[in-house]
């Protein structure tokens, strides 16, 4: 297990398992799609525009969990200083931010035909463009960060304040919102209530999946490309590149 | 160094003050940019006095939000540029009474002096005269946390380069639940409803702010310096 820890070793190790993950993610997708936008019948208030929650709710969902992993990798690589938490921290942060953004876009064009408006200030859609605010703060501290070293130990503590934040935030703008609305609006909360037909929820178990092995596939791959960068002055590193003509070519 | 810790953390305090009073356009900018932030509003909404009311809460917590934090960038720039940080790191005393004690002048020389201003600017807005004492109130519990969340901030980009708009970057999605409560607690004293809840929820982010955000500023500052 430890063995893994190394950068040389996990490099080798997401190689073998990026082809595996990425099929295994590209069959779920076409499954929960097919379930989804064919098989699953359509809502008798909504129509078919409610299929839309089968990229939105899991986009939701994911970014708050890649948030979650984006702290947790933080939190690892500033208490026992592991690289490989660090890239795995700066790998997600991409990740989450466009996953954020696909919640916020699929959010919004469902708001066209349940609200009559592309956007609604509904407090889930507020605190996700607030979680978006928050990827890209961290993005761009990181980024204006050249020694990698304290890129990555303030890209955690901004993080680790961001996850004491955001149930705050999430709940003051959940009561924010109850001040300034009524709450007939119908909120994601009530469509994915557990009264859901099986022949929806299915679809929406199997994108959920889909979308979880998408995210590890998409790391592992940032990942390996982050390792290769800052692994760049090393021997095995060479060694790949000796290997592989295409970049001998471009970097003689 | 042979002096106990608080005797240390009030000369770090008195020599905050001092630093301040020596450069008093330092002081005076947010200041000026809180009055005019609030004055551009009825030039842009109309001089309408029943708008102007309504909108008064919002507007009046929105610039002092940004006001304040534009004083941010100075919170640590000069002591870090000549190097009184380094010496403050290495102290024998632990860093965050130390930065907490900072955070404090900081908080004396900026959230303060727009507190003292506020009610002079909600008049120019119209706020309803019985609202006046709920934003003071609120201002006084919120401006401490605005300064207590963004020393983290300040501390992240310090030396960094674009350091004012990435500051801003970061802090300002974290400052959205004292907006909502601080803006939230005055239009409903302006509309003649309880504020209590609103008082508590602000007692209570000041409470964790204060318990948390010193020791996060003091680790950020470890990274900057290292």
């Amino acid at each position: 297990m430890y063995k893994y820890a190394s950068p040389k070793n996990f490099y080798a190790l997401a190689g073998r398992l990026i082809p595996w993950l990425g099929a295994v993610t590209l069959l779920l997708f076409i499954a929960g799609l097919y379930l989804g936008l064919y098989v699953a019948p359509p809502d008798y208030q909504q129509g078919d525009s409610y299929r839309i929650m089968f990229i939105h709710v899991p986009s939701a969902w994911m970014s708050m969990f890649v948030y979650m992993m984006m702290a947790g990798g933080g939190l690892v690589g500033l208490v026992w200083n592991i690289k490989l938490a660090d890239m795995l921290a700066t790998a997600s942060a991409p990740i989450g931010a466009s996953l954020t953004l696909s919640a916020l876009v699929t959010g919004s064009l469902w708001g066209r035909p349940t609200w009559g408006t592309y956007w609604v200030w509904d407090a889930r859609l507020t605190s996700e463009l607030i979680l978006f605010f928050l990827y890209m703060g961290f993005i761009a501290l990181q980024a204006a960060i050249d020694d990698p070293r304290r890129s990555a130990r303030a890209g955690a503590v901004l993080a680790l304040v961001g996850v004491v934040n955001i149930p705050i935030i999430h709940f003051s703008v959940v009561w924010w919102n109850t001040l300034h609305q009524p709450a007939s609006i119908g909120s994601l909360g009530k469509i994915v209530s557990p009264s859901i037909y099986p022949s929806m929820l299915h679809p929406l178990l199997i994108m959920s999946v889909a979308f979880f092995l998408f995210y590890f596939t998409v790391l592992l791959i940032r990942m390996r490309g982050e390792i290769l960068a800052r692994e760049r002055h090393t021997g095995w590193v060479a060694e790949i590149v000796r290997a592989t003509p295409e970049i001998r070519g471009t970097h003689p | 160094m042979s002096q106990n810790l608080l005797g240390t953390a009030r000369c770090i305090f008195k020599r905050d003050l001092i630093l301040a009073g020596r450069k008093p356009a330092d002081v005076a900018t947010p200041l000026a940019f809180f009055i005019i932030v609030t004055s551009l509003f009825p030039l842009g909404v109309g001089p309408e006095p029943d708008v102007l009311s309504k909108l008064a809460p919002g507007v009046l917590w929105v610039a002092a939000l940004l006001a304040s934090m534009l004083s941010l960038g100075r919170m640590f720039a000069g002591d870090h540029a000549d190097g009184t940080l380094e010496q403050l790191a290495l102290s024998p005393h632990p860093l965050t009474p130390l930065v907490f004690t900072k955070i404090l002048a900081h908080w004396a020389t900026s959230g303060l002096l727009l507190v003292v201003l506020s009610p002079l600017l909600a008049m120019q807005l119209n706020l309803p005269t019985h609202a006046m004492g709920t934003l003071v109130v609120t201002l006084l519990l919120g401006t401490p946390v605005l300064s207590l969340l963004g020393s983290v901030g300040a501390a992240l980009t310090l030396g960094v380069r674009g350091g004012g708009v990435l500051l801003s970057l970061l802090v300002l999605p974290l400052y959205t639940p004292v907006l909502i409560f601080g803006a939230g607690a005055v239009t409903a004293s302006a509309s003649g409803l309880d504020t209590k809840a609103y008082f508590s929820l602000l007692g209570a982010f000041l409470l964790l702010a204060l318990a948390f955000a010193p020791w996060a500023t003091a680790a950020a500052l470890r990274i900057s310096l290292d």
